[in-house]
């Protein structure tokens, strides 16, 4: 905003401390990130900065977090470092293997959300689609009720999922889901189809739904229709939903505190065992990889979004 | 001849054909439109079906399934029949007589051969603290043998049994369905003669927690807003290249893990964290009275800030960008001062995004657990926190049930309020 000719005194005035507070305020919301990164390599167990770290002394730093973060829960984390020292790293160190975790319920809990979303936003932007406003409306929820209470109700439904079939006279044993994978990759898909639906529905507003009627008008089947035309105008908009999907199964845990077992740990679920029992630098340095894992994240999402902007012809003003 | 040759006619006649009009293939054309708008409803229906039956599934009907423990509980009633048969058939305030006594021993022995005393005992123990062991010991004695007359045996074996208020609450408990757990979620309780009354005032504790949460999240709401409108509106004026770069300090956060960012706060507002030290190294306190900003309300306060802000901003920001600037230039050309034309030209056509942002940060703040329950202390807990107490650790889940019901209640209409004010369909995430 550039600070017009005729501005008064009291107005330059006012027009710097105005940038002076958006720069406060970009500062609050930006260094508790930023800080958080050195502090992760400070050598001392302490969650400040020390004398070294202060004047630069490499003595100050060092990378013992994050080597702890890979032999915490091995077998035999002292031994040398050969070829069996990284097989037992990667079967036993507890932060391997909530790694493995989260990546394994995001990947399946991301395509089922995906998939479903697709579809549905698909539908949903169709104008002869039927009680369009409350259906979306139930689509979107479990963005909005809070998660404990998603949590409580799965946690139920999830212990015997077939508790409801007694009202129709069906046998109500069939197995658990909580403390299983499909659990947790159900619950986390759930939660992650509002962020799919409002991506790709926000990326068919812009859709031209003619191109879908001259593909059909050239003798293309709905088949073909969809997957040479319509779908790669809106793999844009599906892979951000898809990666929003997975952040946010990445980074959930009152879920998985409710439904996951012992075998279900998840990095979120290890970061919250350690952050509540005790504090050390080593969650820091998980905390660094995420922040480093969102940046990517952004980016990826960003480039995604200008080159849907470019091929629907919405050029940015 | 003339009328041959008459163009009029020729049109009128080639125009409305003898009977309706009729496609290519002969069927009406009304019919036929109506079939095939039908058949595109449908096809749009079929796509968004397998979603919405996954939602429901796997959502709805858990939520509605845990709600329902909140106004029906059969731990006692289920078994305990013939006591609970005694309750129906005597009204309030009646003395327990030898058919009274004589039911609960018959019952106490069978639950206790069945093995679910336990369940009776932790049903009456959520409205009389301490006595689900009252009804473990006695199912224990019982079955060693009991003998008539019922009364003074089950009193020989624990004096407790002749407590009015095991009888009230057992009365209480005898039917399935009940009000009793929506009246304690907000204080209230059933007096002996049945009216409803306020519980003591050292055990009013849910009223205050709900009013706690909806005054911190109107706050942090308020606050947010102060922080984020300088913001999205430095944003929106400047340029789309320097604006996309300062946006990335705004996205930046909203990307990263929630955890990550309370573990920052965690670390920043210690006793012995960064701010601390600056504040000491300073001067501006000294090194004996180091602030206590974490543990209590304000650390909920400040982290739950900063992770709501970009909900707040972004909504502001895609309003604000539609903002013709022509506007406020009139205005100030027609003798307004910066400040009016502000206050009377540009506000008031941010306040669609104010609206969605402000709702959505509130909807969001009410829900809270996970930053509460790190950084608040005791002081900084939310009713979704008591929701998890009672879930995890007294395990009284139609208490929770209760209150997640009241919580879901007040969010729910306010994402009625957001979907008529704003719309679901104009949610927008970055």
């Amino acid at each position: 905003m550039a600070l017009p000719t005729y501005a008064s005194p009291l107005e330059r005035v006012w027009h710097y401390t105005y940038l002076v507070i958006c720069g406060l305020i970009f500062f609050f919301l930006i260094a508790p990130i930023v800080v958080i990164i050195p502090l992760s390599f400070n050598t001392e167990p302490y969650f400040t900065f020390t004398e070294k770290m202060l004047s630069l002394d490499p003595e100050g730093y060092s990378m013992r977090w994050y080597d702890s973060l890979l032999t915490f829960g091995m077998t035999a984390p002292d031994g040398p470092r050969d070829a069996g020292w990284w097989a037992d790293a990667w079967a036993n160190a507890k932060w391997v293997k909530a790694a493995k975790n989260s990546i394994i319920i995001g990947f399946f809990s991301t395509l089922l959300a995906t998939v479903l979303g697709t579809l549905a936003a698909l539908g949903l932007s169709r104008p002869e689609m039927p009680f369009r406003r409350p259906i979306m409306a139930i689509l979107i929820s479990p963005m909005i009720v809070p998660l404990i209470i998603t949590a409580t109700g799965m946690f139920f439904f999830y212990s015997n999922p077939c508790e409801l079939l007694g009202l129709v006279g069906l046998p109500t044993n069939c197995g658990r889901l909580a403390g299983t994978y499909p659990g947790v990759i159900l619950a986390h898909a759930t939660l992650g189809i509002p962020f799919v639906i409002i991506t790709v529905t926000a990326t068919l507003v812009g859709f031209d739904q003619s191109l879908n009627r001259a593909a059909a008008s050239l003798g293309a089947n709905p088949r073909t229709t969809f997957f040479r035309v319509t779908m790669p105008l809106i793999l844009p908009g599906v892979i951000s939903g898809a990666l929003f999907a997975f952040v946010t199964s990445f980074d959930e845990v009152v879920a998985v505190l409710f439904i996951a077992g012992p075998e279900q740990q998840t990095i979120p679920r290890q970061m919250w065992n350690g952050i509540r029992e005790q504090i050390s630098p080593a969650i820091l340095a998980v905390a660094t990889l995420l922040v480093l894992f969102s940046i990517a994240l952004l980016t990826t999402v960003e480039l995604l979004r200008r080159r849907s902007e470019r091929i629907r012809g919405v050029t940015p003003q | 001849m003339a009328n041959a040759s008459d163009p009029q006619a020729a049109i009128s006649a080639a125009a409305a054909p003898a009977g309706p009009l009729t496609t290519a293939d002969g069927k009406p054309l009304a019919w036929s439109l109506a079939r095939s708008q039908a058949r595109a409803k449908r096809r749009a229906f079929l796509l968004v079906l397998p979603l919405l039956a996954f939602i429901l599934i796997t959502f709805v009907v858990p939520i509605g399934q845990m709600l329902q423990r909140s106004f029906y509980n059969d731990g006692f009633s289920a078994n305990m029949p013939e006591i609970s048969q005694w309750f129906a058939e005597n009204p309030r305030g009646t003395e327990p007589d030898d058919a009274a006594w004589t039911a609960l021993a018959n019952d106490l022995l069978a639950s206790a051969e069945a093995r679910s005393i336990g369940v009776v005992g932790t049903r009456i123990n959520y409205d009389v603290p301490g006595t689900r062991s009252l009804f473990t010991s006695t199912g224990r004695k019982v079955r060693r043998g009991i003998e008539p007359p019922y009364r003074e045996a089950l009193l020989e074996m624990d004096e407790e049994w002749g407590d009015p208020r095991i009888w009230s609450a057992m009365r209480e408990a005898s039917q399935p369905v009940t009000s009793n757990f929506y009246l304690a979620a907000v204080d209230r309780t059933r007096a002996d003669d049945g009216s409803i009354e306020q519980v003591e005032p050292r055990q009013r504790i849910y009223v205050m927690l709900f009013m706690r949460t909806f005054w911190l999240s109107a706050l942090i709401t308020v606050l947010t807003f102060l922080l984020g409108f300088p913001v999205a509106h430095l944003l929106a004026t400047l340029p789309m290249r320097k604006s996309n770069l300062l946006m990335i300090l705004v996205l930046l956060p909203f990307w990263t893990s929630l955890l990550v960012r309370t573990t920052s706060w965690m670390v920043l507002l210690q006793q012995q964290g960064v701010i601390n030290d600056i504040l000491v190294w300073m001067g501006v306190i000294g090194g004996g009275q180091r602030l206590q900003m974490i543990y209590n309300q304000t650390g909920t306060i400040i982290a739950m800030t900063h992770i709501l802000l970009p909900f707040m901003i972004l909504p502001l920001y895609s309003v604000m960008r539609t903002i013709n600037p022509s506007y406020v230039r009139a205005a100030r050309s027609l003798g307004a001062t910066s400040w009016t034309a502000f206050r009377r030209i540009y506000f008031p056509q941010t306040l669609p995004g104010l609206g969605a942002g402000a709702l959505l940060v509130f909807i969001l703040a009410v829900g809270y657990y996970i930053t509460p329950a790190l950084v608040g202390g005791s002081s900084g807990q939310l009713i979704s926190n008591m929701i998890a107490l009672h879930m995890t650790d007294t395990l009284n889940w139609s208490m929770a049930a209760a209150l997640a019901a009241l919580l879901l209640g007040s969010v729910l209409l306010l994402y009625w309020l957001y979907d008529k004010l704003v719309g679901v369909d104009n949610l927008k995430l970055g």
